[in-house]
């Protein structure tokens, strides 16, 4: 068989499982492109972990035709950190949730993200528990009545792509589960970056969160409230690319491109590399439905950054430890100290 | 070997079959260093041995103080030895606050060995005798022999030509005491010398002044006349199995017999831990063994550690973590995770004193429980326990295979008395290790049946199936499976198979571990002393007491306590009483009565401290005086 024969398509990454996911939900979605970019990435299946914790979107793993590790609760990260540890050569992907990932695992959010093992981190946030019927995560919003907020939540929200930053990651995106063709390049992208690859996955939840991401996905606002961050370009947007950003000072400001006193060179050119401006961006996180101006809200890369994987330093050591050659079981057990009786 | 033990005064040596000594002083006084250089030079010298350090928790206590005594004890003697000795022979008191804190574990009538630069006034004041009272002249230690030395003042002057600042010169006092022990109990000195010259390598200049201090000290006993007059005392080779040794603490040799079972087994080791007192040093020791293939995966938490380790054996490596009872308590909710998944872990637990942070330097035996029952759902583990410093080598060896030839996470039981103990290892050769075969699924051609995750042999084990392998994708987690397939199920009658088949699985182990064996006496009789883990030695020593007074007592110690040997049962049977002393308030017992319907007699200490020989003696000799 040639390769050409043998490359997979998404049918091949396709379960015997039937997904248990309700009709409608935006995890039908990702899982569809997952499979794409997999196939696309030319990955094998018996190459592939998908690991995932505890919550609807974590159930992932068990519909992809790879090898996968359906964890507990909040505790994907160290699981498939540790297989990454021990098998650098596999690729790893990460299902989790909001719930899952930023409030019982947050703690190994943050030490993953800063260890920066290769793995690619698909977070479908819907801002709702929806396994268990509807109770407010931590990405809900202030004053969402849930059944566990009866008079409104009053958790402030966490910002994903801010602490994702603050925690030093080095590849930092957000999509949405309608923008079917643009996650499967960012998912891609993220494969193909070495270090924790964060895509946040805005995921609609037609049963106990319908409607949440309805600001940036509906026709007639979405262009107005979304920015598409593409490196090396301007920030650009509205329904007739005619509002751009620019910096003024410290503060970012909309303009109207139609002002003959705008000028385009003076928009702020989007650099996946520069930290500091990633920050910046990860702010832009109005509500378009609250009082006032808003910023448009960023899809795309927001950062990435070249560093060294855990394993790879891991790794490093060992082969440094054994440039004379691998220690044997018998020098192992005699130690460096030894006395002899006769 | 150099011998300068000779002296041409005619000394009267006397000689001795053990000596137990306990070096104290303030933390910041190196009493580590000092013990663990006798302890060195006695095993060279061919004694058996056991060392215990007794350190304080703080880091640096206030010096002089009582909290901040730092203490190494050990035994070594011409017989085995299997504790660090109960009460001591010689106390070394490089201050007040030393003897002070000590003085009541020492032996009526033994030695004293007093740094009297350390009973000035503010000692006094710091160790609360208080100014003007001074122990070593108030009558405090009549009934004792006490030797009263100016170590200071004398490695001062010792060293006075050295050119060294005064603050190296005084480091090197504790060499001029561990000089004089070494004129004492007849013993050379050159391998400290050895040592000195090695670890100071590249410092010429304190090389040599350590070693002119051990060596001053060393001629001081020799030419003093309060030593002379007493004499010197010496403890003859222990006559030990012939062979290359090494010696080891607990916590090294549990992190050894793990990388020890990955080399055996063909895996690489990968540890996932949290440092945590008593068992950080399993993490240590394994951190610099890399050149064998280790890594150690310094996790954000305990459950971080444990479920790193998951996802390391679900890639094929000899997993393990090693932790103490609050991080066990953590890894509750993974350890029920790798019992669902099944799959190989190896969890090493230092056990200490509890509930909640408790004792943490201090022993007990108090996570039986936890390691038997401490998981919601069904979920049994095997549990295996260590005895002695050096068994914790082998338990942890034996707990890594059976962990990955029945496809299981293990606990092995150790605690902070063995972790911190030493005592010499006759290093065995590779070929006399068990051999560990993992049974690895291979791989299927498109063609091939589909393959079937939890398909098992007759010993009810699954293959281990290894991502990367061509045609084993599979899908496992937490949710309860299907028999075979792996795939998710809610079948009421499934989940009953499901969790019979895994009980059944430990169940089995019993048919691959050894039957139980009695340690010491006879097949049938009055009494036998159950013991488990650490209290092996104090147990040893009791019931060898007992029998050459001419009592009818055994000992048996379990070290699979999960499950049990097949004939524990049917031994316990042969005895008209069961006594069992344990470090908790009767786990062990509640196991055994549960399991056997006898009542066998309890004896608990939950003090911290492990069991001494007397105290166990003492409650076989008020059983047996009953029956």
């Amino acid at each position: 068989m040639t390769d050409t024969l043998t490359k997979l398509t998404a049918k091949d990454f396709t379960s015997n499982q039937e997904p248990k996911w309700c009709a409608g939900c935006g995890d039908h979605a990702v899982l569809q492109q997952l499979k794409s970019a997999m196939a696309d990435l030319a990955l094998k299946t018996e190459e592939v972990v998908v690991v995932s914790g505890i919550g609807c979107s974590s159930r992932l793993p068990y519909y992809v035709a790879t090898y996968g590790i359906h964890g507990i609760h909040g505790r994907a990260l160290p699981v498939a950190s540790g297989l990454k540890a021990a098998r650098p050569e596999l690729s790893v992907w990460v299902a989790t949730g909001d719930g899952d990932a930023l409030s019982i695992g947050g703690n190994h959010y943050i030490h993953t993200i800063r260890r920066n093992p290769d793995l690619n981190v698909l977070l479908l946030n819907n801002e709702i528990y929806g396994l268990t019927k509807g109770q407010y995560s931590p990405t809900s919003k202030i004053g969402q009545r849930t059944v566990t907020s009866p008079n409104g939540v009053v958790d402030y929200p966490m910002n994903t792509v801010a602490l994702t930053l603050g925690a030093g990651g080095t590849f930092v995106a957000r999509v949405m589960d309608r923008d079917g063709k643009f996650m499967r390049e960012i998912f891609k992208r993220a494969a193909e970056h070495r270090g924790t690859s964060l895509v946040e996955i805005y995921q609609n939840c037609p049963i106990f969160n319908d409607g949440a991401f309805t600001a940036f996905t509906d026709r007639e606002r979405k262009a107005d409230t979304t920015i598409y961050l593409e490196h090396g370009k301007p920030l650009i947007f509205g329904k007739e690319s005619d509002k751009g950003i620019k910096l003024d000072g410290f503060t970012p400001v909309v303009v109207d491109l139609n002002d003959p006193k705008v000028s385009r060179d003076d928009l702020w050119i989007h650099d996946e590399n520069d930290f500091i401006k990633a920050n910046m961006l990860s702010r832009f996180f109005d509500d378009p439905d609250a009082e006032g101006d808003y910023l448009p809200r960023p899809f795309g890369i927001f950062y990435a950054e070249d560093r060294f994987t855990y394993e790879d330093a891991l790794t490093a050591q060992v082969e440094k430890a054994q440039e004379d050659g691998e220690g044997t079981l018998e020098s192992l057990l005699t130690g460096k100290s030894t006395w002899t009786i006769k | 070997m150099t011998d300068i033990t000779t002296t041409n005064k005619g000394v009267n040596v006397t000689p001795k079959t053990s000596v137990t000594v306990l070096f104290a002083g303030d933390s910041g006084d190196g009493m580590q260093l000092t013990g663990t250089q006798f302890a060195n030079t006695v095993a060279v010298y061919g004694s058996d041995l056991n060392t215990f350090p007794n350190f304080p928790s703080e880091i640096r206590a206030p010096a002089g103080t009582i909290s901040g005594v730092s203490g190494f004890q050990m035994q070594f003697g011409s017989q085995s030895v299997y504790t660090p000795g109960a009460k001591f022979d010689v106390l070394i008191a490089m201050n007040a606050a030393a003897l002070k804190a000590n003085l009541n574990k020492l032996h009526h009538g033994g030695i004293i060995i007093a740094d009297t630069d350390g009973f000035d006034d503010k000692n006094l004041r710091l160790s609360g005798y208080g100014e003007g009272n001074n122990p070593l002249e108030d009558g405090t230690v009549a009934d004792y022999t006490v030797f009263s030395v100016p170590v200071v003042s004398l490695t001062r002057k010792a060293l006075a030509d050295t050119g060294l600042s005064v603050k190296n010169i005084d480091r090197c006092k504790n060499m001029f005491i561990l000089g004089i022990l070494y004129w004492l109990y007849s013993l050379p000195i050159d391998t400290t010398i050895k040592t000195l010259q090695t670890k100071f390598k590249n410092k010429a200049d304190i090389a040599a002044a350590n070693i002119k201090a051990v060596t001053a000290g060393y001629n001081f006993g020799d030419e003093t006349d309060m030593f002379a007059q007493f004499g010197r005392f010496s403890v003859a080779p222990a006559g030990k199995q012939p062979g290359t040794y090494r010696r080891v603490t607990g916590n090294e040799a549990a992190a050894i017999g793990l990388a020890a079972a990955s080399k055996k087994a063909g895996l690489k080791l990968f540890l996932g831990s949290y440092p945590i007192t008593p068992a950080t040093e399993i993490l240590q020791t394994l951190a610099n063994l890399k050149q064998w293939g280790v890594k150690t995966f310094q996790a954000e938490d305990e459950i971080a550690g444990v479920l790193s380790s998951i996802g390391a054996s679900y890639g094929g490596a000899l997993a393990a973590t090693s932790t103490s009872g609050p991080g066990l308590a953590l890894k509750s909710e993974a350890l029920g995770l790798a019992v669902i998944m099944e799959i190989p872990l190896v969890v090493v637990n230092v056990q200490r004193g509890g509930p909640s942070t408790g004792l943490p330097t201090k022993p007990e035996q108090s996570d039986l429980f936890i390691s038997m029952y401490g998981r919601h759902g069904e979920a049994p583990m095997p549990i295996i326990s260590a005895h002695s410093p050096v068994d914790c080598f082998y338990a942890a060896y034996e707990a890594a295979k059976l962990s990955v030839e029945h496809m299981t996470p293990v606990i092995c039981l150790t605690d902070g008395y063995l972790a911190f103990s030493s005592e010499p290892m006759l290093i065995p050769s590779p070929a006399e290790l068990s051999e560990i075969k993992p049974v690895f699924a291979k791989p299927r051609a498109a063609d091939d049946e589909p393959y079937l995750p939890y398909k098992r042999n007759n010993m009810g084990v699954r293959d281990w199936a290894v991502p990367g392998t061509k045609g084993l994708e599979h899908r496992i987690g937490g949710l309860e499976k299907a028999n075979e397939t792996g795939n998710v199920s809610h079948d009421p009658a499934n989940h009953a198979l499901m969790t019979k088949l895994r009980a059944e699985k430990v169940e089995k182990i019993a048919d691959c571990i050894p039957l139980q064996t009695l340690d010491n006496g006879a097949e049938k009789g009055d009494l036998l002393v159950l013991g488990w883990g650490s209290t092996y030695g104090a147990i040893k020593i009791a019931v060898d007491r007992a029998i050459k007074a001419g009592h009818s007592v055994s000992h048996a110690h379990v070290r699979y306590l999960n499950p049990f040997p097949k004939n524990l049962g049917t031994m316990l049977g042969n005895y008209k009483k069961v006594l069992i002393p344990e470090n908790n308030c009767g786990q062990l017992l509640m196991m055994i009565r549960d399991r056997f319907l006898i009542e066998p007699v309890a004896f608990n200490k939950v003090e911290g401290l492990p069991f001494n020989e007397m105290e166990i003696e003492a409650k076989i000799t008020d059983i047996v005086k009953e029956l």
